[in-house]
Order: structure tokens, then C-alpha cells, then sequence
């Protein structure tokens, strides 16, 4: 039997890093039974595990913290949950540091889940030794070789541990590296009393999620029609308005600026997509041919119509590990004869490292003249004298050393290069790791998730 | 008449492993009949021809009026291997609305 019969589930946060304001006016500025948070990129994890080797205690979207303190005291009394992704691979210091926040509050009785298991790093060689591949997805290769370069290794997990936590009372759900539409589906499964066996209503939920995964990006964010967006300063995040019967309405709150319409929601349904009819997550597989747009209302579009089908019997993992190193730079050359003085430039610096025993193959150079239609290369028509353009140098490779010495010979042109050149921002680039990324699929009976809610 | 394919549809990409993803979707019926049409593999290879250094493939999703393309090895190495300004392909969209197409004369244009 569902607890509800409307369910209002909005998404603060598209990514680490999304503006503070989401979360907080969604709040504040509208009913609301959940908010959802999706901090994790593919990089994410990496960059989480590099904090973390440095801090046992770090490793965690720290925004969320940040986000939790501004919001509890309403939350508290309109009594919204909150389901985010923000543990990353530390999710036990991520609940430290929230229950720190909430004892600063003085607020009693919140109990904080945290769902774990997704984190395979340490498991990895026994996984592999008792016969795991983690062939990569895009090249057919095996992990085994690049196994010291690993910098972490995440299962995307799926929405069932959230119900646990939910169900044994949490206020606020912490996980690791949850897939972003589970957050959403989860709350929807726990209060409409939806089971994994329930594939449409799981599509469903899926697809909900995937509307709103990326925050004001099916609001009217990074939309064709801008033009005819309102206020975007005060663009209103996407509320999902969910019924029993897994039909939806994708909204925002009242009077927020903005704009939801059936192609802003069709936008967000293309992004980052594959192949519609299949789309996999380990709770379903979603078919997108079968969703059906209908624009009810102002800013009100309610979906419909949506089939799935039966989870596969794998997650996806995502591995990423260490690949060498990049470097770029940047500055900028005004004209007259910008373009062919930046062209000049670039070939200053490969010449000069070369002069000091430094070479660099074509292939792993990169000269790129922003002002020249670099974006739409080919496609668009560059301007045939801009005024200035932007010169980006860098290379990739193995050898930090190598890359290091070009990063010195940039700066210098602006005395010893052609004329016009400026704006060398950021100091001497240096060279980063570069972290790639391993997709794997790995047997579900192999992850096991394990849940826990503590009361602050 | 040729026109834009801003004219007759809407886009959005992002990134998709090494390559790039370009959701298109049509105003209309109408359009959507004309980009199932004359937005092949073929064209939008070319179209991104600087651009697109692999396979391109090509998706269809009739109720949404949207054509979902895959530009593969369009990205510089894709995620934080690249060096390039749009690493993640987050104006192929655009890009793609530059693209010619032929519509009949009373065809409904976009605005």
C-alpha cells in the first residue's frame, strides 16, 4: 500500500560543484517531501580517492556539508528528506561531518543512513584472482596489467540499499557511488511501496530521475530556446510530482524564474544518451521509446507511458586509474594578425624546449586558437581577422619532467615573442595527472551493499 | 527550400565515453520526418568531419520526435584526458543545428 499518493521529489545539485542555490531555494520556496543530490561524475571518484590518500577524513562531496547547514532547520520543520550520493568514497566521514553539523544546530532525533559496499578498490586483486576480468567496455581489454595504476573502483549500485535505509527511518541517506537517477527512484519505491520486480514502474522511476539528474538543465538550463527563458538568475530546480501508477509531472516551484516545457524536458531526455530503447541501470532497463510528453500546464509537463524491462544480472563498475600526465597553458595575442601571431607562438614553444633537447611528437602537442571557431571546426565560419584570440599550448605524455619544461617556455613570449601578447592568468602551468577511465561490468552476486542508520 | 536544421529542430550533447552524444529533436512532426530523413550517418560524419575522428551512429526515438547520434573519438581522449576547450562535447548540439536541410515551401519553420 503506497504512504502517499503524490510524492514531490526535487534535485538540488547536477553535479560536485552545482550552485549552493539550488538546494536551498527548493526548500525553501516550495512543498517538498524529498530532496535529492547527485554529486558524482566519472572523475569525481578519482579526485575523491586522491583527497583521501592524503586525509583519512576527506573524500566526501564537502558541499554537501556546507549545504546540509543551510537547509536543516527548514527541512527539520516541513520534515523533507534528504537521499544524496555525496559520500563518495568516504561516506562514513561524509556522516561524521553532517552529525557535526547537526549537533552545531542543536537539532535532536535525526537519524543519518549510509549505504556502502560500491567501493571495490581494496577488493580488487581478490576479485581478479578468483576470476574477474573487468574487460573494459569500449576496448575489450583485461584490468590485470593496469592493476597498480588503479586509483579507484566504484560499483554503481542501484536503488534498493536507499529503501533499506529509508525504511529503518533515516532523514538523511549518505552513498557512495549510487547511479544519479537511484537517489530519485529510491523515495518512490520506499512510499509508493514499488519492488524491483515492478519494471515499469522501476523504468518509471528511472526515468524521472534521469529528467532531473542534471538539475536546471531540464528547467531551462543549457537550452536551445534560452531566448524565451525567464529570469535566470532565479531559475527554479526541477520538482518531480510522482503517483502511484508511475506516471509524473516534471514542475518547479511557483514564481521561481525558469522555464519547464515538453522541449526542455526532451532535451534533458537526449543527454548523454545511447541507445533509447536500452537504457541500463541496475534497477531496470528503461525503454525511453516508450515515454509520452504532454505539456498540462504552464511549467507543468506530465510524463507518462513508460516501459522497462527486468534488470540485467551485472553492475557496472567504474575503475579509473593513472595514464601518463597533461599540461596546458594559456595567453592571449591581440592583433593585428592575431591568429597568424598565435600560429608564430606555438611553434616558438615547441621549437625553443626542442633547442634545450625537449621534444614533443605531433601527436602529443595540442595548439588550440580560441577566436578561430574552434568548438565548430569545420562546421561554423571563422572570423577572418578577430580582433584577438586566445592561444592554448599544452602536450600530454609520460615524461612529467618533459612536460614541466614546456610549461616554463610559455610565459616568456610575452617579452621574446611576436608583439600583442597578454594575459597570461594562472601563473606557470604545470603538469597533472592524467586519470582515465575503466567502465567494467562486474556479477551482482559479487557486491555486497550493507546499510546502517545511526540517530544524532 | 534549404534551410538550418535550427528551423526544424532542437539539440542537446554531452559526453559518452570517448565520444560525443548529439540528441536532435524536431519542433514538429513534419520535422521530425524530415531529420529520420536526411540526418544519416553519412551527413552528420561529414557535417563533423573536423571534429569526428570515429564512427558515428545513429539512434531513433519516434515519440520523442528525436534522432540520438553518437560521435565517436570527438572528444580528445574524452573525460579528464582531454586538453580540449570542450572536452566533453557540450557544443556539438550547437553544432549540429548548423547543418543544412531541405524542407518543403509551406513547411512550418521555427522561429
Amino acid at each position: 500500500m503506497p504512504n502517499k499518493d503524490k510524492v514531490l521529489i526535487a534535485n538540488g545539485q547536477g553535479f560536485w560543484g552545482d550552485s549552493i542555490l539550488g538546494p536551498i531555494r527548493l526548500v525553501n520556496e516550495g512543498p517538498l517531501d524529498y530532496l535529492t543530490l547527485d554529486y558524482l561524475a566519472e572523475v569525481t571518484m578519482s579526485i575523491m580517492q586522491k583527497l583521501k590518500m592524503r586525509d583519512p577524513n576527506a573524500g566526501y562531496a564537502t558541499d554537501f556539508v556546507r549545504m546540509v547547514e543551510r537547509v536543516l532547520p527548514v527541512c527539520r520543520e516541513k520534515g523533507i528528506k534528504i537521499v544524496a550520493n555525496a559520500g563518495g568514497v568516504n561516506p562514513q566521514a561524509c556522516r561524521a561531518a553532517v552529525a557535526d553539523v547537526v549537533r552545531k544546530l542543536g537539532i535532536k532525533g535525526l537519524k543519518i543512513g549510509v549505504v556502502e559496499g560500491d567501493d571495490i578498490l581494496s577488493d580488487l586483486k581478490s576479485l581478479i584472482d578468483g576470476g574477474e576480468k573487468f574487460k573494459n567496455m569500449d576496448t575489450g581489454e583485461e584490468l590485470a596489467p593496469y592493476l597498480d595504476k588503479v586509483m579507484s573502483a566504484n560499483v554503481y549500485i542501484g536503488a534498493e540499499p536507499i529503501v533499506e535505509a529509508l525504511q529503518q527511518g533515516a532523514d538523511i541517506v549518505i552513498t557512495g557511488r549510487a547511479t544519479d537517477p537511484s537517489v530519485v527512484l529510491a523515495p518512490l519505491m520506499y512510499e509508493f511501496g514499488w519492488s524491483l520486480d515492478d519494471m515499469h514502474m522501476m523504468a518509471a522511476g528511472t526515468i524521472a530521475g534521469h529528467i532531473v539528474e542534471c538539475g536546471a538543465q531540464c528547467t531551462g538550463g543549457n537550452f536551445v530556446g534560452w531566448k524565451d527563458v525567464p529570469d535566470m538568475a532565479r531559475m527554479g530546480y526541477p520538482v518531480i510530482e510522482a503517483s502511484p501508477d508511475g506516471t509524473f509531472v516534471v514542475t518547479k516551484h511557483e514564481g521561481t524564474g525558469g522555464l519547464v516545457n515538453v522541449e526542455t524536458v526532451s532535451s534533458q531526455l537526449v543527454y548523454e544518451m545511447g541507445d533509447p530503447s536500452c537504457y541500463i541501470t541496475p534497477d531496470c532497463i528503461a525503454d525511453f521509446t516508450s515515454i509520452q510528453l504532454q505539456q498540462e500546464s504552464e511549467n507543468r509537463v506530465q510524463v507518462s507511458g513508460i516501459r522497462g524491462a527486468a534488470a540485467t544480472d551485472t553492475y557496472k563498475v567504474s575503475v579509473s586509474f593513472k595514464d601518463g600526465y597533461k599540461l596546458v597553458g594559456q595567453l592571449t595575442v591581440a592583433g593585428p594578425d592575431a591568429v597568424e601571431k598565435a600560429k608564430l607562438c606555438a611553434d616558438i614553444v615547441f621549437d625553443r624546449v626542442a633547442l634545450d633537447g625537449v621534444e614533443f611528437a605531433p601527436e602529443e602537442r595540442f595548439v588550440e586558437i580560441l577566436g578561430t571557431n574552434v568548438c565548430h571546426a569545420g562546421i561554423a565560419d571563422a572570423p577572418e581577422e578577430p580582433a584577438e584570440v586566445v592561444l592554448r599550448i599544452g602536450a600530454k605524455g609520460h615524461d612529467k619532467d618533459k612536460l614541466n619544461r614546456l610549461g616554463m617556455e610559455i610565459v616568456p613570449l610575452v617579452t621574446s615573442g611576436p608583439p600583442g601578447v597578454t594575459g597570461f592568468a594562472g601563473g606557470r602551468p604545470k603538469a597533472t595527472d592524467i586519470i582515465s577511465y575503466w567502465p567494467a561490468l562486474i556479477s551482482k552476486e559479487k557486491v555486497k551493499c550493507s546499510v546502517s542508520v545511526e540517530e544524532v | 527550400m534549404r534551410v538550418p536544421l535550427s528551423k526544424v529542430a532542437y539539440a542537446r550533447s554531452g559526453d559518452k565515453g570517448d565520444g560525443s552524444n548529439v540528441g536532435v529533436v524536431a519542433y514538429h512532426q513534419a520535422g521530425y520526418d524530415v531529420i529520420r530523413e536526411q540526418l544519416t550517418v553519412e551527413a552528420v560524419k561529414s557535417h563533423f568531419s573536423e571534429i569526428c575522428f570515429g564512427e558515428v551512429k545513429r539512434y531513433e526515438a519516434p515519440n520523442l520526435m528525436a534522432l540520438n547520434f553518437i560521435l565517436h573519438d570527438s572528444l580528445g581522449g574524452g573525460g579528464s584526458e582531454s586538453l580540449k576547450t570542450d572536452a566533453q562535447g557540450k557544443t556539438h548540439g550547437l553544432g549540429i543545428l548548423y547543418m543544412q536541410v531541405e524542407v518543403p515551401d509551406d513547411f512550418q519553420l521555427h522561429a
